[in-house]
């Protein structure tokens, strides 16, 4: 293998050394990761968090008195610290642990739209959004008369903000909106439509899941009333997520599942929740996980976010410029501002067979819907390819990928 | 290559490319829609029935080059064939794409033998069997739409 070349500040050959799996082979080539947008890979100080838990001071949390429990319980809630500080929330106590983004969305519909959604009223998303950012809402809505309304998205794969506007002047009650496309990689001018949102008094919740490991987020400068973001995609564990609300409406929102360490007490008459966080966290948690978690965050905070989003974007500005040198190569969505993932069709293959042809060749890409249908049907393609970015992929990644495409090419003819 | 090669025949890439019996069937007794959500293909294959013979089919629909050209070849192997007859075929092939590699294809099977490759790679098998579970689904439940999950 040549020699690592990255136009980034980041030491990225460092970086690479510390991913296990990246040593590795697929079908007896070098791995290439380009599916980062789906899971990242773990680093080993991550892998090696699980393994010190579950061998060193595995017990449950919040319940017992001896020695591993409070080591446990320090892990645990230090991870909250941890996680607070990363996305610079005021308070630990507004930092929820969930399975995932996808939970962290389900609750906030359950607990706080179930209480507030009325029929006639507007749950405000936009065509960009993943399925995780559609159903829940789509599910309050039947239950409580709600509507889902689906704001626009242009030709270059950025949301229509006249029709933004025009979606808060009807009966807006809610808005959920994406950070960063899965699908094209748009970054959404959040903190603006959040500014438009709140001078109608209208809450917002932004889906960070593509975003916290790509750009900076500060939910304070943000001012969004809930980020909602996955572990797994920003080096940590699969299966933990966290939520952050802001404490006044945590506060007002019922729990919305009921069980051990939700509670404050409990007797046949009447049960007294637990105060925040742990009033929206029942049973015993993803407790490895989320100690995990921590020290993805822990990893992740060695580097300047601003300079790991410059790094990426200088990539995928590479990977652009090569993919569109591919003759039969159609690039979807060309969003001015965008982070890290590239979708891309290819005259006369299915993107599905691209799939299976360049992991032949070692590479793993993403093929499909990318679990956002209305994206592809907006930019009427019934599947796409889609390379996605992170801190240790390099230019000779995406020489390999456009190599394995002509392949692709050739086999086709 | 040469195992892509296994997988991606020049029958299949010409049946990718120019699929048989496509388009639609206005003289159809049974159709179904097949819809395989995690790749999105989506396919409607219709049938004229003759008692319990298939006197016409014709299938419609995207998708990858393994599940368009196993449409097209199904749809010309089941023509004329009885009901009883494309039970045995649908069995002969599912077995054949998820066969332990190596294990030689039943030659009763014909030109479907050359979707063998598929069982080399796991994740297509769906795309393969996508057409046939659709039809299954028209010819014997005519209400249903057939998915692969």
């Amino acid at each position: 293998m040549s020699a690592i070349s990255s136009p980034s500040s980041l030491d990225v050959a460092r970086i690479r050394g510390e991913f296990p799996i990246l040593q590795g082979q697929v079908h007896g080539k070098r791995l290439v990761y380009l599916d980062n947008a789906n899971t990242t890979q773990k680093p080993k100080a991550v892998i090696d968090t699980l393994a010190r838990y579950y061998s060193e001071y595995n017990a449950n949390v919040h319940r017992s008195t001896y020695l591993l429990s409070e080591r446990a319980t320090a892990a645990f809630e230090g991870a909250r610290s941890k996680v607070q500080a990363l996305i610079n929330a005021p308070a630990s106590r507004e930092i929820v642990f969930t399975r995932g983004c996808t939970e962290s969305i389900n609750l906030v519909a359950q607990s706080w739209g179930r209480t507030h959604l009325r029929p006639g009223d507007e749950v405000v998303v936009t065509w960009l959004e993943h399925h995780s950012n559609i159903v829940p809402w789509q599910l309050v809505c039947e239950q409580t008369g709600a509507r889902l309304r689906a704001v626009r998205v242009d030709d270059l794969g950025q949301v229509d903000l006249d029709d933004y506007a025009a979606a808060l002047k009807g009966p807006a009650k809610f808005v959920a909106v994406i950070h960063v496309s899965n699908a094209l990689g748009t970054i959404v001018p959040v903190k603006g439509l959040i500014e438009m949102a709140h001078a109608r008094g209208i809450p917002v919740l932004v889906d960070g899941a593509q975003a916290v490991a790509h750009v900076p987020v500060d939910v304070q400068a943000l001012d969004c009333d809930f980020y909602a973001f996955s572990a797994h995609k920003m080096y940590g564990p699969t299966g933990v997520g966290a939520l952050y609300g802001k404490t006044a409406l945590l506060e007002a929102m019922p729990p919305w599942q009921g069980g051990g360490d939700m509670i404050a007490s409990v007797s046949f008459e009447k049960t007294t929740y637990n105060t925040l966080p742990w009033k929206f966290e029942a049973g015993t948690p993803n407790i490895a996980g989320v100690v995990g978690f921590g020290a993805a965050v822990d990893w992740l905070r060695q580097f300047d976010l601003s300079a790991v989003a410059r790094a990426e974007r200088d990539l995928l500005d590479y990977a652009i410029a090569r993919l569109d040198d591919v003759p039969g190569i159609r690039i979807i969505g060309r969003p001015p501002d965008r982070a890290a993932v590239v979708s891309f069709v290819m005259d006369g293959i299915h993107p599905h067979d691209v799939g299976t042809i360049v992991d032949r060749q070692g590479v793993a890409i993403r093929t499909g819907q990318h679990c956002a249908q209305p994206v592809m049907d907006r930019f009427c393609v019934p599947a796409t390819a889609r390379a996605s970015f992170a801190v240790y992929n390099t230019r000779e990644d995406v020489d390999a990928l456009i190599g394995a495409l002509r392949v692709a090419r050739e086999l086709f003819g | 290559m040469s195992d892509l090669r296994d997988l991606y025949q020049e029958v299949i890439l010409d049946h990718n490319r120019r699929p048989r019996n496509f388009g639609p069937l206005p003289e159809a007794t049974r159709a179904a829609d097949g819809y395989n959500p995690l790749c999105g293909d989506r396919l409607r294959v219709a049938v004229h029935l003759d008692v319990d013979r298939i006197a016409d089919i014709r299938f419609e629909g995207s998708g990858c080059a393994i599940s368009k050209a196993s449409a097209s070849l199904m749809t010309e192997s089941v023509k004329g064939r009885t009901l009883a007859e494309v039970d045995a075929l649908f069995q002969g092939f599912h077995q054949m794409v998820t066969a332990s590699p190596g294990t030689p294809p039943d030659a009763a099977l014909g030109k479907l033998t050359v979707l063998a490759g598929v069982g080399e790679f796991p994740m297509r098998v769906k795309c393969a069997t996508l057409a046939w579970h659709t039809l299954k689904a028209a010819l014997h439940d005519p209400n249903a739409i057939a998915t692969t999950e």
